[in-house]
């Protein structure tokens, strides 16, 4: 009967909230107040339980490979989309999938959890799955430390009951698994990871500027990885499943979302155990598009436009490996709202030389000729400094006629260059 | 054959957590445009300090980090400070300018002793001082950078400040202070990096240390108007 009157205020409240355009997270407000119980007990009803996230780069594309795999085997899967405050963002998203019995139609949740709202989350939920991705420095703004993210991400996964996926290539994230196979032994863990050949691409935060900036090659693997990411070619890959190499066509481009669909069939094959077959997930995955503006493709002009979100220096490094700046036209856009983090001295964690051949066209943004001077310290040249985003994307534009082009952006300048470019081409909304 | 200075930068492997990386880079930089060239060595623990160096050069880092170039740092501190006392120019900032002082308290009540070469104590605070800053020096011009430290540090009669905080906290948030200076160290919170965009205090080093290793040094008309533009950028930045 609780779940009755819940679900018909929440309903209510929507419905007043939509009337008035007010935020989507109202009506979750609403609930924690009245209900403070009902999403754990909503979340309690999925057969399957619910798998959670997290880490500091790349939850949303790991998230939707993960919902994509798990939707491509039948299953019924609820997740949240998009992430104002987390609880009241997923009650909101429940509203609209719950009938009035308080029952989804969902098999299993996939929540796309941030460290900043994992305390509060997992105090009131225990994730059946977790999949813990990375712990790079990303957030100092909001936490200052890296080791409190770590901290974070430990806690997340000692609340899980029953499966823990992890890097086993982040030293931070490897540790976390086997402290909880030390300490749950009901728990199993599983560990994604790369093939020797791969490694140098991807330097953790620490080894980020080793002593000389430069990757430190290959650092101890430690353990068999149930997914070992082996090769990666342009919009291809080869990943080794239980021991088996398995090569197919990607829709997702670069090393880092490629990594991401390892982790994520990890997971999945948790998931669905042996009533799923492999070349099924893997054919599956080829069809899996980039998350909204992660290594997203748009047409402008007839050529492909890529708009590549870079928010942390492990990130925007690993971007730069990832594409070719050959035959591309190239424009970088670094805003620092707080969305973005205020400290850009990240910036100076990057090495810029890869786009010193080719140059750069446009320089962009609010924090555009702090970036312009890094690019000179690296020797990169750079046709224009634009502060303002739409005057830039138009000279940019411009300049590039014929051209395919890719656009490097921190969060707050890919929205709203993705707005600018929405007027002038069509943009799919993909999530 | 070019003159050359040698740069020795601190623990990069544990201490680098804000761009630090960015000041070397700007000291070669400039350097480069003065005419003279850089060597950089690397300093981890375990490593041996360079005897014949002539800009030192140090960051930031996480707690692990200073708990493990801690005891390194200490087994090092009589050569830092015969370097010190001899006019070697250096550059420390957030974690190292705190180590450089007398002493560190932790949160947990823990004193880390420091290795004197700055007359300053720090203890660590709850509230982390966070956001853009721009401070007044006199000498080097308006500082502009950012600042993230839970670390409050108090100078001594020793060091004089680096500069009057304008806008942000500074070394504490008492006092309007910034940074602290002894002998030709400097000491400071403000990353961002600090030194490309300050290039007075780039200057300063790399005048320092060519006047000091070879009697002379002629500076060069440096064309700084991308640094301008930064500067401008930066300072209208809300905090
Ligand atoms: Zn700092």
């Amino acid at each position: 009967m609780r779940d009755f009157f819940t679900v018909l205020i929440g309903k209510t409240v929507r419905a007043l909230a939509k009337l008035r355009g007010g935020g989507s997270a109202f009506p979750g407000l609403v609930i924690e107040k009245v209900d403070p119980g009902f999403l754990a007990r909503a979340l309690d009803r999925l057969p399957l339980g619910v798998v959670v996230v997290s880490g500091t780069n790349g939850k949303t594309t790991t998230s939707k490979i993960v919902v994509e795999l798990l939707e491509s085997t039948g299953l019924r899967v609820f997740t949240n989309s998009t992430g104002s405050n987390f609880s009241r963002g997923v009650i909101a998203a429940l509203l609209q999938r719950v009938n009035l019995k308080g029952e989804t139609d969902a098999d299993i949740a996939v929540l796309e959890l941030d460290e900043a709202h994992a305390m509060y989350f997992i105090a009131q939920v225990k994730p059946k799955y977790t999949l813990l991705l990375n712990v790079l420095r990303d957030q100092l703004d909001r936490f200052g430390e890296i080791d409190t993210t770590a901290k974070f991400l430990s806690n997340i996964a000692m609340a899980t009951t029953d499966t823990l996926v992890v890097n086993r290539e982040d030293p931070l994230v490897r540790a976390i698994g086997e402290k909880v196979l030390a300490e749950h032994s009901s728990v199993r863990v599983k560990q994604f990871g790369l093939s020797e050949n791969l490694l140098k691409m991807f330097p953790s935060d620490a080894e980020l500027h080793g002593s000389d900036g430069s990757p430190l090659g290959s650092r101890p693997s430690a353990g068999d990885a149930d997914v070992i990411l082996t090769e990666v070619g342009l919009q291809s890959a080869t990943f080794e499943v239980a021991g088996a190499p398995y090569t197919t066509d990607l829709k997702l481009e670069g090393v880092y979302n490629t990594f991401n669909a390892a982790a994520a069939l990890v997971l999945v094959r948790q998931v669905c155990g042996s009533e799923v077959e492999t070349p099924a997930l893997i054919d599956a995955l080829s069809y899996v598009k980039p998350a909204f503006g992660r290594g997203e493709r748009i047409e402008l002009d007839g050529l492909p436009l890529e708009l590549v979100l870079v928010k942390n220096p492990a990130g925007f490094r690993l971007a730069l490996e990832s594409f070719e700046p050959e035959g591309f036209a190239t424009m970088i856009a670094i805003n620092d709202n707080s969305a973005d983090g205020r400290d850009i001295s990240w910036l100076w964690d990057v090495s810029f030389e890869s786009l010193a051949t080719f140059g750069v066209d446009t320089v962009t943004g609010i924090r555009a000729w702090d970036m312009a001077l890094r690019l000179e310290h690296d020797g990169v040249a750079f046709r224009a400094v634009i502060e303002p985003l739409d005057t830039a994307l138009n000279e940019f534009r411009a300049h590039s006629q014929g051209l395919p082009r890719r656009i490097y952006c921190t969060y707050t300048a890919m929205l709203e260059l993705r707005k600018l470019i929405a007027k002038q081409t069509k943009v799919e909304n993909v999530w | 054959m070019t003159r050359e200075l040698v740069v020795a930068q601190l623990y990069p492997r544990d201490m680098n957590i804000y761009g630090d990386n960015g000041n070397v880079l700007a000291v070669l930089r400039r350097a480069e445009k003065h005419g003279l060239s850089v060597r950089k060595i690397t300093v981890n623990p375990g490593d041996k300090m360079p005897t014949d160096v002539d800009i030192v050069i140090g960051g930031g880092g996480q707690d692990s980090g200073q708990t493990r170039v801690h005891e390194d740092l200490l087994a090092k501190q009589a050569q830092l400070r015969d370097l010190a006392e001899s006019g070697t120019p250096m550059l420390m900032i957030c974690g190292l300018y705190q180590l450089f002082g007398h002493w560190f308290r932790t949160h947990t009540g823990e004193e880390m002793a420091g290795i004197s070469v700055l007359d300053v104590t720090t203890s660590a605070e709850e509230k982390r001082l966070i956001g853009n800053i721009v401070t007044d020096s006199g000498l080097f011009g308006e500082i502009i950078g950012y600042e993230n430290h839970s670390g409050q540090t108090f100078l001594g009669e020793k060091s004089t400040p680096l500069g009057r905080v304008l806008v942000g906290e500074g070394n504490n948030a008492k006092d309007d202070t910034e940074g602290a200076r002894s002998h030709n160290v400097i000491g400071t919170y403000l990353h961002g990096s600090l030194l490309p965009k300050n290039p007075a205090i780039t200057d300063f080093l790399i005048s320092t240390a060519a006047t000091r290793r070879f009697g002379e040094f002629e500076s060069a008309v440096i064309d700084d108007a991308l640094v301008e533009r930064a500067r401008e950028s930066a300072k209208r930045r809300p905090r």
